[in-house]
């Protein structure tokens, strides 16, 4: 395969790089940023400052920090993965020792204008981690059982640490990245198999180390009419909201379930809810049609892409904002328990649009150095 | 490493597409969801967005109120104030009530309660401070008000009875709706709402009630009110409009005094009941706040009964009150004519047993207008035993003995006539001959209310027209008077000599120097009445007892002394209103009840209500 010289060349200068950035993605998350500020403004019943204001402050620094890690050399991300991995567990680890010892610890760092969860980072962390990992490998090699091994290790380590937060939601989320970027490297269907049967078998177990409101939520989840005032108020008022909005819906700000309170974390897990009673199911409906465009840019930067890590990289990220959109969508329409995950881009909160954004930078930065071709260690290889 | 592996890219693309298009398939999940819940179940979630957010409220429609003839107020709703205090609406609720303390007393408890009260409650729900404030202090509260945030007075109605006992028994009262009186009518679920408990508001309840309305409001998840979205006004009640004379009626209850007892004033032309006291009276504003437990045993128990109506609902023997049903009896069938005579010894003999006259050495030989004017038993043992008790007792029924009224009154008694046929049916026994003896007083099994002898009274007075009583002149609907629809009342058929003859024995009892109630008669020619007594007697008399002497009522304790009463018409040759008086265990007829009847009849004249133009002030003419 011939490539155009400038583009195999080891070094980009940054006018090239900008040019390669994938620019429709920047602008599809744009748009769905966008749709997000005029939700924070409808949740604080038309107050442009309470909600919205400051999340575009979020949104702006975000972007720029997502083109930073788009520019920069993709080896440096490949290098850098395990490191990363690393400071995530240990912040993750340091965060729940606090969090243990001291009453009320805040389960987020910051850095400057930015909080950062660990347990956000470590999602990101986590696909670098498994990219880098499966990278280098042949088929060959992952069809050996005890390759397997520390790409489990990798993923189980940190969700144990999340479940015991608690955060159902996360953990979930981190497992199945990991269920996703094992599948899309190559491993044997059998052995896949064997992993999940044994992921099965670890229910029950895992049950017993559950929190009480952890199993209500499940509960609660499973029927929701059992406690109507209680843990299942929030999603009986959720469907109602939802269905009430109807085909068109209210009309913005004029959502009755959402502006008289009934509805509740309306800004930030249940926002979709509030966009489904206030435009209905056309409104809705554009939405998931934009998620979905994000979703395929995305899969076309990684599909393109000539090396395996940017490869797992863009997928792994891919994957990361689809159980984002789907656990969160699917929780307020009463699918799947409430497990507090909030809406891609458009939830109220810093933490999770952080993470995205750094996530899509590692995308953009799959799609500026997708004819780069590199060697195990991140060398690049001469073609 | 490159990815020059053609195998491990084709995988790699293909495992990618499996993805891609799984997570198409869950957005198609999502989508799906969507549909059925925003299309196929919309209705349903579109009604329980409205359960959620809209609020039906009933409001109380205001209780028609209740006039006496003349317009003069008897019930009506008085708006009361309190005093409430909204949380959220001062910095703090201690500052508020510190400022408060100063303008009304507060006590620590008071105080306790409201903190607890806006600790526990929204901050919006208002907490009541304070509950029928006095106007003096809501003036203090207004005037201060900047200095008092969050403080408001809230005026709501309550039921007000300005004659409080004169009128307790007739017109009733108002009080909480208990369990059984639920009838699944919103309206009698609100926690403010009075239904009628007795008297004429209870009797005339639903249609006093009015309409309720109501309002929709829009209320936010934490039930504060967002805003009104309809509003439906209720219908207020209907206002009654009553026959009595409140300022006689005020004079009757106070010629009572503290006796237990009842009076009833009727025109005997329309029935329209003029006056209706029962004492002792108890005070019906109490209910509408609610009695206290101890308040409420104290009147259940009292011995003089103060919660009865003892004009409609009291029963008692009438005595010789009923000598002119068994003489009208004796009369009508031809056994007696006016001239008839008999001697009287004193007693009667009948098989073995002596039935005693009232005065012991006899009143020797008397005539009919005699033995009425001097209450003779002997003579009334006798013609009762001509007539027998069931003719007797067929007359009393024309009268309007034995059966009710049909006042409009909850809870009024029937009394009893007795016949052969009702002792057979009750106790199994044939009639005994004595029995119809002491018929012939007005003793035995009979009973009768006060009401039922005024309207006895009345038919007698009229000429025998069968009038019946009549308690409301009219109600006011929708702003418009419409008077109660009577028809002519009927004849009752009576003899005009043989009901001569009995008035001729009344206008002797009080104005014949001889007559038993001579000594309270009414002096003016203009005013004169006609009357009879009665001492109804509560207790058998052994023989022993009545050969060393009866003895006298006032040495006996009072539930075992005679039931004092008196009936009378006034004025004697046109007359125009009739009276009934009991007192419980008064004793003498003539010498209890005889006075306070007299009174009230002279005062009934001297106002003339049935002759006054109604609408004008009572009280304006006298």
């Amino acid at each position: 395969m011939r490539y155009a010289v400038g583009l195999n060349r080891a070094r980009l200068s940054l006018f090239d790089k900008l040019l390669y950035v994938n620019w429709l993605l920047v602008l599809l998350i744009c748009l769905t940023a966008g749709v997000g500020f005029g939700m924070q403004v409808s949740a604080a019943s038309g107050n442009l400052q309470l909600w919205a204001q400051p999340q575009m402050i979020r949104f702006g620094i975000g972007l720029f920090i997502m083109l930073t890690i788009a520019v920069v050399d993709t080896r440096f991300w490949l290098r850098a993965a395990y490191v990363i991995y690393g400071l995530a567990f240990i912040l993750l680890v340091v965060v729940e020792v606090i969090g243990e010892t001291g009453m009320g610890a805040q389960r987020w760092i910051v850095l400057g204008p930015v909080q950062l969860q660990p347990s956000e980072l470590m999602k990101i962390a986590l696909v670098m981690a498994l990219a880098r990992y499966f990278h280098g490998a042949s088929l060959e090699t992952i069809a050996r059982p005890v390759f397997l091994l520390p790409p489990l290790i990798i993923a189980l380590l940190p969700a144990a640490l999340v479940l015991r937060q608690p955060d159902l939601g996360t953990a979930a989320v981190l497992l199945m990245i990991a269920a996703a970027m094992i599948y899309l490297a190559g491993v044997k269907l059998w052995q896949y198999g064997v992993i999940a049967v044994i992921a099965l078998g670890a229910i029950p177990v895992a049950w017993q180390f559950l929190r009480e409101y952890q199993k209500t939520r499940i509960m609660t989840f499973l029927d929701p009419e059992r406690d109507p005032l209680g843990a299942g108020y929030h999603i009986i008022q959720s469907k109602i909201a939802l269905g009430s909005g109807g085909l068109f819906g209210k009309g913005y700000l004029q959502g009755s379930q959402s502006h008289l309170n009934f509805l509740p974390e309306r800004q930030t897990d249940f926002v979709f809810t509030m966009l489904a009673e206030e435009f209905g199911m056309v409104g809705a409906l554009g939405l998931l049609a934009l998620y979905a465009l994000v979703i395929a840019t995305c899969f076309a930067i990684s599909m393109r892409c000539a090396s395996v890590f940017g490869q797992l990289l863009g997928m792994g990220v891919t994957a990361t904002f689809f159980f984002y959109v789907f656990i969160n969508i699917a929780m307020v329409m009463g699918l799947v328990p409430v497990v507090g995950v909030p809406l891609p881009l458009i939830s109220y909160g810093g933490s999770a649009m952080m993470t995205l954004l750094i996530g899509f930078g590692l995308v953009l930065n799959v799609a500026v150095h997708r004819d780069l071709r590199i060697d195990r260690r991140g060398r690049m290889v001469g073609g | 490493m490159r990815n020059s592996d053609p195998g491990r890219n084709k995988l790699f693309t293909r495992r990618a597409l499996i993805f891609g298009g799984l997570q198409l398939g869950l957005f198609g999940t999502l989508a799906g969801r969507l549909y059925q819940l925003q299309v196929i179940e919309s209705d349903l979630y579109r009604m329980q967005a409205d359960d959620n957010r809209i609020n039906y409220q009933l409001l109380q429609p205001p209780r028609g109120r209740i006039v006496d003839r003349f317009g003069e107020v008897l019930a009506v709703n008085r708006q009361t104030y309190r005093l409430l205090l909204v949380p959220e609406q001062t910095p703090s609720v201690e500052l508020t009530l510190g400022a408060l303390e100063n303008l009304i007393s507060l006590s620590v408890d008071e105080k306790a309660r409201i903190l607890k009260e806006s600790e526990r409650q929204r901050s919006f729900v208002p907490i009541t401070v304070r509950d029928n404030l006095t106007w003096a202090e809501v003036s203090r509260i207004e005037v201060n008000i900047p200095n008092l945030p969050g403080a408001m007075i809230d005026v709501g109605e309550s039921r007000y009875y300005p004659y409080g006992p004169v009128t307790a028994h007739l017109v009733g009262y108002v009080g909480r709706v208990s369990e059984r009186e639920l009838t699944g009518d919103p309206l009698l679920a609100l926690p403010q709402f009075r239904i009628g408990k007795n008297g004429v508001e209870k009797f005339h309840d639903v249609d006093l009630r009015g309409e309720a309305g109501s309002r929709q409001v829009e209320v936010n998840a934490y039930g504060r009110i967002i805003r009104e979205l309809a509003r439906k006004d209720g219908t207020p009640g209907n206002d009654y409009m009553l026959t009595v004379d409140i300022g006689i009626q005020q004079f009757a209850a106070s010629r009572f005094g503290q006796k237990s007892g009842a009076a009833v004033v009727l025109d005997v032309h329309s029935g329209d009941v003029l006056v209706m006291v029962s004492t002792p009276g108890f005070d019906p504003n109490a209910f509408n706040v609610g009695l206290d437990q101890a308040e409420w045993q104290r009147l259940v128990n009292h011995p003089r009964a103060p919660l009865t109506n003892k004009a409609t609902a009291g029963q008692y023997p009438p005595g010789s009150i009923y000598k002119m049903i068994v003489a009208l009896a004796a009369l009508e069938a031809g056994l007696i004519t006016p001239e008839h005579r008999i001697y009287c010894p004193g007693y009667v003999e009948l098989g073995n047993r002596f039935f005693h006259c009232w005065r012991k050495q006899g009143h020797g030989t008397m005539r009919l207008v005699d033995a009425i004017s001097h209450s003779c038993d002997v003579y009334f043992y006798d013609i009762a035993k001509r007539v027998g008790v069931d003719a007797i007792g067929a007359m009393a029924r024309r009268f309007g003995l034995g059966e009710r009224s049909g006042i409009g009154l909850p809870s009024e008694k029937g009394g009893l006539v007795p016949s052969r046929d009702w002792k057979m049916a009750i106790y199994g026994e044939p009639w005994q001959k004595g029995e119809t003896l002491v018929i012939g007083i007005g003793q035995g099994y009979l009973l009768a209310t006060p009401l039922q002898l005024a309207v006895m009274t009345a038919r007698l007075a009229n000429g025998g027209i069968a009038v019946r009583p009549n308690l409301v002149r009219g109600v006011v609907r929708d702003g418009t008077a419409q008077p109660t629809a009577r028809g002519a009342a009927p004849s009752m058929n009576l003899s005009p000599a043989a009901l001569a003859a009995v008035i001729a024995g009344m206008r002797a009892v009080t104005n014949d120097p001889t007559g038993t109630a001579y000594r309270a008669r009414i002096t003016d020619p203009e005013m004169a009445m006609a009357g009879k007594t009665g001492s109804a007697q509560v207790r058998g008399i052994s023989k022993a007892e009545r050969d060393s002497g009866v003895i006298r009522n006032k040495d006996l304790p009072w539930e075992q002394r005679d039931h004092a009463m008196f009936v009378a018409f006034a004025p004697v040759n046109a007359p125009r209103y009739a009276v009934s008086v009991l007192i419980e265990h008064g004793g003498s007829g003539a010498g209890m009840a005889a006075p306070i009847g007299r009174d009230i009849l002279w005062e009934t004249q001297k106002r003339d209500p049935s002759r006054r133009v109604p609408g004008t002030v009572a009280g304006e003419e006298i």
